[in-house]
């Protein structure tokens, strides 16, 4: 690999210890769950700041209300349930009384996609990215291992507005350095390349620099984009590596309709056309699974992404 | 100031010429909580209505969670000083700052939260509550309900747990008219018995008529008086939708429609000009 690593870790870890942080340095954030403390690695700051952390019950649209409500005299509330109930089951409540109302909530969601695995295709939301970038004053976050999301936890306290932040259950290798900078909207480059761009977020990033390794073996080029941000968008690095490239990728584990694939095809569309796969769940619902099984069923593993670089090469090239 | 009768007639002449002139809104509900609104801003509310600060430290909140009934709050609060009364003639007109259902992307003063999907203004209130609590901050949290809105789920979500953590902060008031869009609240979904639900909930619950002052100061006294037992407070509050205006009186058919030339004239005449039409 290219990148240094530093072990495997879930990125819900992450959040939980930019939680813990936060409850140090920013007296005004507080916390809301909706049974799922452990689940959310929020512990540390309930058991820190017991006066400022607030268990809702399994009531995930009073969560959502209340936490708009307390952000009226100064408090940020970090809301914490899994993906699923943080934006499909709550849609509306987030639509009026966060977004509509511009309340600086940060809504953080654990558990998305696939790789949340057993449970199956109730709580593997797949829909999230696509609805929270719909909604106007809505920032997209999406971090790629444990140490941006710790970091990005950090960088949405700072941020003024409603934010959604997603990220997940498995244990994924770690390649953010801790003195990095994390930037919302900023994209970070991870490796150069010259053939083809490849443009992930979330977990799907590792693979994506994996592929760019089996792609190098094959004497392909690859650029990885790590696009931590799906909203706002970073279009002066998606046409600047395009320019370069002139094909692209994007993966997400996410469904390809509404997600950074379509975000970046839009980019694209407008102001640079070019040949784009996608890898992505195409238009159905997943199962009961491990999370590699699961991955490897629904294409979202690393060949898959080298796949769909040949294939977005070959139409470049025809 | 003009005396709490002579207010509310021109509240109540503002929503009909309001609604009339736009062809849309919500005159009913509005029409019926005229009382109460003008009570709220002109004797219980500790507002700045010259200051308005969207986070409102050290003053009372109030939140509109049936949105619909925008027109007798946008009356009140321009007839209160938080904007010019004439900008009442834009109501729901476009890039108006008085939109349909109140919202704050406008920055309309005096509005905090966006309302019209219901059931969520009771959750945002005991939010607000919270942070009122956590701040040192003795000033309190007022919710406006509807009856009918009472139908959807996260208002007994919201309900449950100011309840069981004792958001005592926090005063809920339902306008009980018995009607929605569909005919009587009684017939769509019955909401009763209301005492014994929000009794069941952890609630201190106090009845109420809508339209008697003498009424309202004696519960609002009343809940001063056990301001510190620890309990949410709600108010079940008696209203009759269209009050003021006999035709819009003892039916739903005015919960969501305007009058026309010749019903506006009607119902102006029953509600003499007090304060000056804006």
């Amino acid at each position: 690999m290219a990148l240094k690593t530093f072990g495997n870790k879930d990125t819900r870890s992450g959040f939980g210890e930019g939680l813990r942080i936060l409850g140090e340095t920013n007296p005004e954030v507080v916390a809301l769950c909706a049974d799922l403390t452990g689940s959310l690695k929020m512990d540390a700051f309930q058991k820190n700041h017991p006066d400022r952390f607030f268990q809702i019950g399994i009531a995930e649209a009073n969560m959502m209300g209340i936490a708009a409500g307390m952000t009226i005299g100064g408090k940020i509330p970090f809301t914490g349930t899994f993906a699923n109930f943080s934006t499909s089951r709550v849609y509306d409540q987030i639509r009026q009384s966060i977004a509509y109302s511009r309340k600086n909530v940060k809504i953080c969601a654990s558990h998305a996609g696939l790789t949340l695995g057993e449970d199956g295709a109730t709580h593997q939301v797949l829909e999230d990215i696509g609805m929270m970038r719909m909604l106007p004053n809505m920032t997209v976050v999406v971090p790629a291992d444990y140490t941006q999301t710790l970091q990005a936890t950090l960088a949405i306290a700072a941020w003024d507005g409603p934010v959604y932040l997603r990220f997940g259950r498995p244990s994924v290798p770690i390649f953010t350095p801790d003195d990095a900078v994390f930037q919302i909207g900023k994209a970070d480059v991870l490796i150069q390349g010259t053939d083809v761009t490849l443009i992930a977020c979330g977990h799907m990033v590792w693979k994506a620099l994996e592929a760019q390794e089996q792609l190098a073996e094959k004497g392909i080029s690859a650029e990885v984009i790590n696009m931590h941000t799906i909203k706002p968008l970073d279009i002066e690095a998606i046409l600047s590596s395009v320019a370069k490239t002139g094909c692209v990728v994007t993966a997400e584990e996410h469904m390809m309709n509404g997600g950074l694939g379509d975000a970046v095809a839009q980019v694209l569309a407008k102001n640079s056309p070019a040949p784009q796969e996608f890898v992505a769940v195409n238009d159905t619902f997943g199962e009961s699974g491990t999370p590699n099984e699961l991955l490897k069923k629904y294409h979202l593993e690393t060949v898959d992404i080298v796949l769909a670089a040949e294939r977005a090469l070959a139409r470049k090239n025809a | 100031m003009a005396d709490l009768q002579a207010i509310a007639t021109q509240v109540r002449r503002d929503i009909v010429r309001m609604v009339h002139a736009v062809s849309s809104g919500h005159p009913g509900g509005s029409l019926g909580c005229a009382d109460f609104f003008t009570f709220m801003y002109t004797e219980r509310l500790q507002v700045n209505a010259d200051k308005f600060t969207m986070e409102g430290r050290k003053e009372d909140l109030f939140f509109l969670s049936n949105g619909h009934i925008s027109p007798v709050w946008y009356s009140i609060l321009s007839r209160s000083g938080f904007f010019p009364v004439s900008e009442l003639a834009t109501f729901r007109k476009i890039s108006s700052r008085l939109q349909g259902h109140p919202s704050v992307d406008k920055k309309l003063p005096g509005i905090r939260m966006a309302s019209g999907s219901l059931g969520q203004g009771l959750s945002v209130s005991i939010g607000a509550a919270i942070t009122k609590t956590m701040n040192g901050d003795p000033s309190m949290v007022y919710c406006l309900m509807g009856d009918g809105e009472l139908q959807e789920g996260q208002v007994w979500e919201a309900a449950m747990y100011a309840g069981s953590k004792g958001i005592s902060n926090l005063i809920g008031i339902i306008d009980y008219n018995n009607r929605q869009i569909d005919g009587d609240v009684s017939d769509v979904m019955g909401i009763l018995p209301l005492e014994d639900k929000w009794k069941a909930f952890g609630w201190d619950v106090y009845s109420m008529d809508g339209h008697s002052y003498d009424s309202m100061r004696d519960v609002f006294a009343a809940i001063d008086s056990n301001a510190s037992n620890g309990m949410p407070k709600m108010i079940i509050m008696k209203t009759e939708m269209g009050k003021g205006v006999d035709f819009m009186m003892g039916t739903h058919k005015w919960h969501g429609s305007a009058p026309n030339d010749e019903q506006l004239a009607n119902a102006l005449a029953q509600l003499p000009e007090t304060l000056g039409d804006y």
